[in-house]
């Protein structure tokens, strides 16, 4: 502390540099995290609301397998296995990244133009704004889902298998992250829009829970090669699950989940690019 | 009385100013009611009926639900009452020489027939251009719809003014407010009709106030309400009056206890 002085004036010097994007985000969470551990009733209220939503969706799921035994040909296993994977890429991405739903009121009352001016990663500040701990409440009826449906599936499992498992929500992690960065720039197009953003979100979501033959072949060709959702969880578990491809796609496409996820991710960076250089203020 | 209906005008005025954006929420409604319709349809393919309605029931339930979500309020998301007492400007509201929870119930209203305009019609209008949405052409059914939407929106507003009044003690309304949504969606039958739900689980869910908010009318429209439209009005009614009831006693003393924030 001695040389507080001094090191102000270095720091002008040689570290004028933004903080690194990752580092900040992290530093954001942690200030997010204790402003939110403010209210401890209502956090512990909304950590168990996220949990309840989780576990009612999962009960529906259920309910509809009260009635059938199979739903478009997959068993309840299969569609728990579909149901787990999806839920748990989307939870972990919505822990993440959801920060990008309070993009739209920060544009409409202007104080994004603070978030330019802070010599810090505008998409960190922007994923990490009010960070709450209650997302992990989304976390745990993912994870006992997908332990079930593991249990409970007659696969035989290899390496190949495993691995493409683990991949399956890994890549699913980092399709969501992109679409929730895409779906924030349809709030610098349109400020009223925002609602829409749902649709490709939770949307997309709703959509990869369940088998896509539901959807019919038109929709689900466009959730393949449109809005690549179906790599999430869809074309990978065909593979885990041993299923034929009721579209009758090429093989390959079982493994190009990383594949979408990166070309989505590069198409969300440059998206995000493109909106903060053509970024127009609404303040006065 | 009329400035409760100045109220219900003005706040219905402000929300169909911002058309774009309840025109991008119908948009949004719209196609979550596909989704669900899909997964409807596939179950129906499966079972061609159950509980007593058949594949066009459902895909008609899919955008009617859809359609009553917002003016409904269920994701609880344009309510000013909760943040208001967070913040402490609710001391402007305790001043008005009006009674507190029938101005906030004007409110609401105001901003819920804004809502049906723009949010409900255009679903199910969608919905019938793209699925076999099958609509009654009885005026009487038509007209018992409406008196138990009314009667659902009287109860689900009274769950939110009780949702809300609570921030007055824990000073955050968020908790709960959460927590309603959580059970609401659920027991009001946007995820799964409460129709096809088996054993005590059915049982439980088609008795709680949310029966009232989505699934009665539908079941009303659709004709497939046991008991009727009798039993589906007196339901409600019974629920709104001990809701709204409850909500007066919290008022009261909320009025009488708290120590409101601000500074």
């Amino acid at each position: 502390m001695a040389d507080t002085a001094d090191a102000a004036g270095t720091l002008a010097e040689t570290d004028d540099r933004p903080l690194w994007g990752p580092t900040a985000y992290l530093l954001l969470v942690r200030m997010w995290m204790r402003a939110s551990s403010q209210y401890r009733v209502s956090l512990l209220l909304t950590t168990l609301a996220q949990f309840l939503t989780t576990c009612l969706d999962l009960i529906a799921l259920l309910i509809i397998y009260t009635q059938v035994k199979t739903l478009a040909g997959f068993t309840l296993a299969e569609t728990l296995y579909l149901y787990g994977t999806t839920r748990l890429a989307f939870a972990l991405s919505d822990v993440v990244a959801s920060g990008v739903e309070s993009l739209a009121t920060m544009i409409r009352l202007g104080n994004f133009d603070l978030v330019l001016i802070r010599p810090v990663s505008s998409l960190a500040q922007v994923l990490a704004d009010q960070f709450t701990p209650k997302r992990f409440g989304k976390l745990v009826a993912p994870i006992v889902t997908l332990g079930w449906a593991l249990d409970e599936l007659p696969v035989h499992w290899t390496v190949l298998k495993a691995a493409v498992c683990v991949g399956t929500v890994a890549a699913g992690f980092v399709i969501y992250c992109a679409l929730w960065v895409l779906t924030g720039c349809i709030s610098f197009i349109a400020v009223d829009a925002q609602e829409v953003a749902n649709s490709f979100t939770y949307g997309s979501e709703f959509a990869t829970e369940y088998p896509l033959t539901i959807f019919g072949r038109p929709l689900g060709l466009a959730l393949t090669f449109v809005l690549p959702v179906a790599f999430v969880t869809w074309q990978p578990s065909l593979y885990v699950l041993g299923h034929a491809d009721p579209f009758e796609l090429p093989g390959f496409l079982r493994f190009s989940s990383p594949l979408a996820a990166a070309a989505l991710t590069g198409l969300a960076a440059l998206a995000w690019r493109a909106c903060i250089r053509h970024y127009r203020s609404t303040g006065s | 009385m009329r400035v409760y209906l100045t109220a219900v005008r003005l706040s219905m005025r402000r929300y169909l100013a911002y058309r774009s954006s309840a025109l991008a929420g119908a948009l949004t409604n719209t196609i979550f009611g596909c989704l669900r319709a899909f997964v409807l349809i596939a179950l129906w393919k499966q079972k061609p009926e159950i509980s007593g309605w058949d594949l066009s029931d459902a895909v008609t339930y899919a955008f009617i639900t859809q359609g009553l979500v917002t003016p409904m309020g269920i994701f609880m998301n344009n309510s000013e009452l909760g943040p208001r007492i967070r913040s402490g400007d609710v001391a402007v509201d305790l001043y008005r020489p009006v009674d507190f929870q029938a101005w906030w119930l004007s409110l609401d209203l105001g901003r819920a027939l804004g809502a049906g305009l723009l949010r409900t019609v255009p679903p199910v209008v969608l919905g019938m251009l793209l699925f076999p949405v099958s609509l009654p052409l009885n005026p009487l059914r038509w007209a018992e719809f409406l008196a138990c939407c009314a009667v659902g929106y009287l109860v689900s507003f009274a769950l939110r003014y009780v949702a809300s009044l609570v921030a007055f003690w824990t000073m955050d309304e968020r908790g709960m407010s959460s927590i309603l949504v959580a059970a609401g969606m659920f027991c009001s039958g946007l995820i799964v009709p409460l129709t096809i739900i088996p054993g005590v689980l059915g049982d439980v869910v088609r008795h709680t106030p949310w029966a009232a908010v989505v699934q009665m009318p539908v079941n009303v429209l659709l004709g497939t309400q046991s008991g009727g439209f009798g039993y589906a009005l007196a339901f409600g009614s019974l629920w709104a009056l001990l809701l709204l009831g409850a909500g007066r006693l919290l008022t009261a003393a909320a009025r009488q206890k708290v120590v409101v924030q601000g500074g």
